[in-house]
């Protein structure tokens, strides 16, 4: 078990390099630098400027640098924003975008596994097709479309009761999160409603199930203790990816509401071609995934005893 | 005794020739044909697969039968709703407005502002209509000034005045010309005088507009236009958008940047993923070791965030509309779910019967992965390039909504939502109607994708 996790921690740490290399090539590539953006100025102060950054060197010593730094947890300081670092600015927006992405999953897997359940339970009648019609248009409409209807009909609710139910935009209390974590969430939903339903489906013909049956259980206890557990196993694995696929989803999510995340400020980035803060964030974002799958692997592994993960086939 | 073949001659008459028979078979379909007539049977993928090739008659054949430019800027015509072509009125050109200033007023500095008469009367100057309204009214004595508010619903007392236009110092400056951003419809003017704080009397004056335009406008689309003459303007079938420009050419022409790219990157990618993964599955060991190292890192790569980073990289400089590094970063980034999949295929089929025994009469590698292999593995490919297809469309949409994608002025789907979505709340049409290409597409390739499913793989059939 421990040298499970610790094969997976190293190959994790290998990618995350592997990551972090990419990023620096590709930042080397993108044309113009961001000095040359600003305003026009002397040569000896450009020289103070790319000396400062380390912009001098050739690009070798950059990225042994780069490295360096990196994994002593310093990202540098960001070209645009003065004297600020990214690690700065990774401590003061990242937990905005956590929060959010936290909150979009636990609605995505609650909501998932319970219309999956309902689906499955009530296969081929009118429940099943409303969730499933549901499920369609959930992975066919695009977030911001979500996001735009459900503030349009949240301006039209607040009108309706002339207070403010739920705020529109912004970023603040508990009832900020609620309405953009829903628009996160609803795609990963739907995603998983359909993968509970058929993970559910295909447990009904096991052989356990009849024996249940045979033994005379009542429905609900087959239903909670042999259906459940056993069908929600895929839909763990799948909650690795769905941080990922969350994660870039709030991009958006947080441009639309206005919320102060990371997203917002990587496009910010992208745009000023502040080269330090999107090597950081890129890389940050990075691990973080890389470490949020292994770590969903290694829960996976408690969850179903059936898999030996020491065998590294989780 | 009697004789048995005269007693029941028809049982024992010999029995004539027919052309009836039975078939003991169907007759033998190939794999394709009974996948066809699956996907027919399902009535959902078919109705999608007419919706998916009506958007590609849409994107090709379109731009020949709605000849309108779709960057063609109408100022005068911003954010129009949905209209089979409206009348406008044809005005005279523009006259420069002079301000109406009274000789002999008095200004009373002492006088209470509050208390103040209201205006006796509001004159209209000239022919109002959307580009402009003039008025003037009597001074009002003591004034030191005006304030001029307007509003789109008639106004009951003085809170109700609407929006304030302008605040005039100079009790013997009366006229005011407002060319703020007037539409078609009925607007209320208010004077109010004041000296130091508004009167709380007020005058009103409502004014009638019609949607116009000026002879010199008009006349660049009907050279025989004359002032005062109803013009029928083009029609829109979709709006305008908040530059003028027609909806619907603009989708026709979005639609051709997000289905090349909905359409493009995905086939390149999947042939790439399955040269890949073919390679990987079918030779093994150490390329296979490599390869699949190489997969699994490019996996692991945030996608969004190297789709931004690869886009700039590859270089979108001025006046690039930058689809082609687009496309290339899709490339880069999403071949390894068909390299996956075909090497998963590959080494299951390089195990089975049919191959080996080929492979016992003496086949080649080229012939036996051409042959054998890869015609067994294209169904679960095709549904798998149907159901990358909509993603394609959905990444090129985000990243053209949050601004990274398509540069302006190319239109694409995502590109005029982000355009759209500022004004949703006014003018919803700007954001609706590309959303709603953008859902439908992705809809009817999601379901045409779950009924290929069905037909081509019966191990994968989705449980109904």
């Amino acid at each position: 078990m421990l040298s499970y996790v610790i094969k997976r921690l190293v190959a994790g740490l290998v990618t995350v390099f592997f990551i972090a290399t990419a990023t620096f090539l590709a930042m080397h590539l993108v044309p113009g630098d961001p000095i040359s953006g600003a305003k026009a100025m002397s040569p000896e102060i450009r020289a103070n400027i790319e000396a400062r950054y380390g912009l001098d060197k050739p690009v070798a010593v950059q990225y042994v640098v780069f490295l360096t730094n990196m994994m002593k947890g310093d990202f540098g300081i960001s070209f645009t924003q003065q004297n600020r670092s990214v690690n700065d600015i990774i401590a003061g927006h990242f937990p905005i975008s956590a929060t959010l992405g936290i909150l979009a999953v636990l609605i995505a897997a609650m909501g998932g596994v319970l219309y999956g359940s309902i689906a499955a339970l009530t296969r081929g009648k009118w429940e099943d097709r409303t969730v499933m019609f549901l499920v369609i248009l959930g992975v066919s409409v695009p977030s911001f479309v979500f996001a735009a209807l459900g503030q349009y009909v949240l301006t039209e609710i607040n009108k309706r009761f002339d207070t403010e139910i739920l705020p529109v935009g912004g970023w603040g209390t508990f009832s900020h999160m609620l309405l953009p974590a829903l628009v996160l969430g609803l795609g990963t939903m739907a995603f998983l409603t359909r993968l509970m339903r058929s993970s559910l489906l295909e447990i009904v013909n096991q052989d356990y199930i009849r024996t249940a049956k045979a033994k005379g259980l009542p429905t609900r206890r087959i239903f909670f203790s042999h259906q459940l557990r056993n069908a929600i196993l895929p839909v763990i694995t799948f909650l690795g990816p769905a941080i990922a696929a969350i994660t870039t989803g709030g991009f958006v999510v947080e441009s639309v509401f206005a919320i102060p995340g990371l997203g917002r400020y990587f496009v910010q980035a992208v745009n000023q071609l502040d080269y330090t803060v999107i090597m950081g964030l890129t890389v940050f974002y990075g691990a973080f995934l890389v470490f949020m799958v292994i770590l969903v692997d290694i829960i996976y592994g408690f969850v179903d005893p059936r898999i030996s993960i020491a065998k590294g086939k989780a | 005794m009697m004789d048995i073949k005269t007693a029941f001659p028809l049982d024992f008459s010999p029995v004539k020739k027919t052309t009836e028979f039975t078939l003991s078979s169907r007759p033998s379909l190939s794999y394709w044909q009974d996948a066809w007539i699956r996907l027919k049977k399902n009535k959902q993928a078919l109705a999608s697969l007419f919706i998916v090739v009506g958007l590609v008659v849409f994107t090709l054949i379109g731009p020949y039968v709605w000849r309108v430019d779709p960057s063609n800027q109408e100022l005068s015509r911003i954010s129009e709703a949905p209209s089979l072509g409206r009348s406008v009125l044809v005005l005279p050109e523009e006259v420069a407005y002079e301000e109406v200033v009274v000789a002999g007023h008095e200004e009373s500095p002492t006088a209470d502002g509050a208390s103040l008469d209201a205006t006796a009367e509001i004159q209209i100057m000239g022919v109002p209509s959307i580009q402009g309204v003039r008025f003037k009214w009597t001074p009002v004595k003591g004034a030191a000034g005006y304030s001029i508010y307007r509003t789109q619903t008639e106004p009951k007392d003085r809170e109700s005045l609407g929006v304030p236009l302008s605040s005039i110092e100079g009790g013997n400056r009366v006229s005011f010309d407002d060319g703020f951003d007037l539409q078609a419809g009925r607007y209320f003017y208010a004077v109010v005088a004041k000296n130091g704080e508004e009167s709380s009397k007020f005058k009103v004056i409502s004014v009638d507009l019609k949607a116009g335009i000026s002879l010199s406008d008009a006349q660049s689309i009907s050279p025989d236009a004359k002032i005062g003459e109803m013009l029928k303007m083009g029609a829109r079938p979709l709006g305008t958008d908040y530059l003028g420009r027609d909806m619907l050419a603009r989708l026709i022409f979005g639609a051709r940047v997000s289905l090349f790219i909905g359409f493009f990157a995905p086939l390149l990618y999947v042939i790439l993923g399955i040269l890949i993964g073919g390679i990987s599955g079918y030779f093994g060991g150490k390329i296979d070791d490599w390869l699949m190292r190489i997969t699994d890192f490019v996996l692991a790569l945030p996608f969004l965030l190297f789709m931004i980073l690869f886009k700039i990289a590859f270089g979108a400089g001025p006046g690039d509309d930058g689809i082609f590094p687009m496309l290339i970063a899709l490339i880069v980034l999403s071949w390894t779910g068909a390299a996956r999949l075909t090497r998963g295929q590959i080494l299951q089929l390089r195990e089975s019967e049919f191959v080996q025994a080929s492979r016992l009469l003496g086949a080649k590698s080229l012939y036996l992965i051409f042959r054998h292999l890869l015609p067994n593995t294209l169904g679960v490919i095709l549904v798998y390039l149907t159901f990358a297809v909509p993603s394609a469309i959905f990444t090129e949409a985000f990243l053209s909504f949050i601004g990274m994608g398509v540069a302006p002025p190319t239109p694409s789907w995502g590109s005029m939502c982000n355009d759209g979505i500022k004004s949703f709340l006014i003018h919803p049409h700007e954001f609706i109607f590309p959303a709603l290409f953008i859902s439908i597409t992705v809809l009817a390739f999601n379901l045409l994708g779950d009924g290929l499913r069905d037909a081509l793989d019966p191990k994968m059939r989705s449980q109904s």
